[in-house]
């Protein structure tokens, strides 16, 4: 019988060979292994084989209470569990209807682009290490530090927060937050123009990122890719502007979009980015409205019979949760559209022909969280 | 002339990132040398659960409704209690945590019914890393008589 050979594994005739990016590489930033085919220097083809860190998110969610889905939802994406969170907690409220105060509207927008920036530059500062640069990351760790002292001083964690509940917020900010975060927004401001001077205007980074992984807004639709990757694309699309979720809709800002495509333009995007959250919080921050921070939300929570879903602008992203209730305490189904995995899925068409150096290059400008796309 | 210039741009970012460099050297160390330094916690950490203290001293505020126990996404709290001698009501007799299992997120706190000081509280304990597996398996009642004790 002929063995099944669904992935290639190389053709001794036109001396390519396959080697394994992972599951244990540092620059696939977890546990993702790439089956590259290579051609010398050259990949012809590389297939992402994923399911290493596969945590049932979604089955977990059909055996456990609305409210027990709660700690989940900052796990998936560890890196931006506050924009998680939003989105399952959004759901429940929509379906419920339930009316949530503008104080802590407030401070889930706040709270939400502050883990934007720390979920940055982490992605930043692994990323300029895999590209040899090792400085960077310790400069991205102190600031993103400061902001999750910010963080714990008002939930408790510093990564897996767990801070929003239906219909509001598990407990309101305190004084020693504003003015922490009054102060860090000058700050941070300060420091990117360090960042620019020391790593984006780095002729050594300019020549690593420049035409390297070149991705059309036409790849990206076919694949659904979102977030960064799309906006470095050309295309302007952001969550928060194209269906304005929470209170997002009073603050301006701007979507940043670079047309060129490259990894060049998705680092940029998320630069500007990083300034334009820094916008948003000075903003929220300002119009802070005095009230309460938790509506009314029934005790047991129940959802109608039907069909719901939410979408948020995570760091990475679009994230879509849709929910199916049958009417029980439990959920019958809940399904997470996370942006890692359709941005991961267009990696095997764009790096085709690429160097292995430059498909490093490339990943690290897809921003990847593996159990985010294994959820 | 293209080289010239890429030299010259070289040389640009080079002396940019050592002047950044030297300069964030003579800035004070961010780092906390722990063991030595120790940093202060926030008052909302969130560390394992346990009983609170009753203010008024004697037995936990614990009322052992089982509330907490039911809302943990974990499962990891067994809550046991009996019926108390003087007056109505049960107070507790058993609340194990597994630690190893729990989330760290808060929901049981926020079950629990005793008002105004609830009976369950978050501790400021980190330090837990064990190299065997029996730390996580917590008896909280003993705990609050161990921490009673050593008020009075
Ligand atoms: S903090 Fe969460 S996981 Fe831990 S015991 Fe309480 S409810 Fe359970
Ligand atoms: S700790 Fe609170 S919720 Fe848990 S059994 Fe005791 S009284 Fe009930």
């Amino acid at each position: 019988m002929k063995a099944l050979n669904l992935i290639p594994v190389g053709d001794p005739a036109d001396e390519t060979f396959t080697l394994n990016l992972g599951p244990q590489h540092p620059a696939t930033h977890g546990v993702l292994r790439v089956k590259l085919v290579m051609d010398g220097e050259y990949i012809t083809s590389a297939q992402p084989v994923i399911g290493y860190i596969h945590r049932m998110h979604e089955k977990m969610g059909e055996n456990r209470t609305w409210a027990q889905y709660l700690p989940n939802t900052s796990r998936v994406d560890y890196l931006s569990a506050m924009t998680y969170t939003h989105a399952f907690v959004g759901v429940v409220e929509r379906a419920l209807k339930i009316e949530v105060p503008q104080r802590a509207e407030y401070i889930r927008v706040i709270t939400s682009e502050l883990n934007r920036i720390a979920s940055h530059l982490v992605g930043w500062g692994a990323w300029v290490m895999d590209l040899g640069g090792f400085t960077p990351i310790l400069y991205a760790f102190d600031d993103r530090e400061k902001i999750l002292d910010l963080l714990e001083g008002i939930c408790g964690s510093r990564l897996t927060f767990c801070y929003y509940r239906f219909g509001g917020l598990c407990n309101d900010v305190d004084e020693a937050f504003v003015s922490g975060t009054k102060a860090f927004v000058p700050y941070m401001r300060e420091r990117m123009k360090m960042y620019k001077r020391l790593v984006t205007d780095n002729i050594i980074l300019r020549k690593r990122l420049e035409g390297i992984g070149p991705v059309s807004a036409e790849m990206c639709r076919r694949y659904g890719a979102c977030g960064p990757v799309l906006r470095g694309s050309g295309v302007a699309y952001d969550v928060r502007k194209a269906e304005p979720y929470s209170v997002y809709k009073d603050f301006d800002f701007d979507i940043p979009h670079y047309p060129q495509g490259d990894s060049m333009a998705r680092y940029l995007v998320r630069m500007d980015e990083i300034e334009q959250s820094l916008r948003i919080i000075e903003q929220a921050i300002a119009k802070l409205p005095d009230g309460p921070t938790m509506g009314k939300a029934p005790r047991i929570v129940k959802l109608p019979v039907g069909d719901f879903c939410y979408a948020t602008e995570c760091a990475r992203g679009r994230l879509l949760v849709r929910v199916t209730s049958d009417g029980k305490e439990n959920p019958y189904r809940v399904r997470l559209r996370t942006p890692c995995f359709t941005n991961l899925s267009l990696f095997e068409e764009a790096s085709k022909g690429m160097l292995l150096a430059d498909a490093i290059a490339f990943m690290g400008s897809l921003d990847l969280v593996i159990p985010d796309i294994d959820r | 002339m293209k080289t010239f210039w890429e030299v010259l741009l070289g040389l640009k970012s080079l002396f940019t990132g050592l002047s950044i460099t030297i300069r964030e050297f003579f800035k004070p160390t961010i780092t906390t040398h722990y063991p030595r330094q120790t940093e202060t916690i926030p008052a909302r950490f969130r560390g394992h659960i346990q009983l609170t203290q009753n203010p008024d001293g004697g037995a936990s505020l614990c009322i052992a409704c089982k509330s907490c126990e039911r809302a943990c996404p974990s499962a990891c709290i067994i809550v046991e209690g009996v019926k108390k001698t003087d007056g109505p009501g049960k107070t507790v007799s058993e609340f194990r945590l597994d630690f190893g299992t729990c989330s760290l997120c808060g929901l049981c706190i926020e079950a629990c019914p005793v008002k105004p000081v609830k009976a369950i509280e978050f501790t400021k304990r980190y330090n837990l890393a064990s190299t065997t597996n029996d730390y996580a398996d917590m008896d909280l009642v003993q705990r609050y008589k161990d921490l009673q004790a050593k008020k009075s």
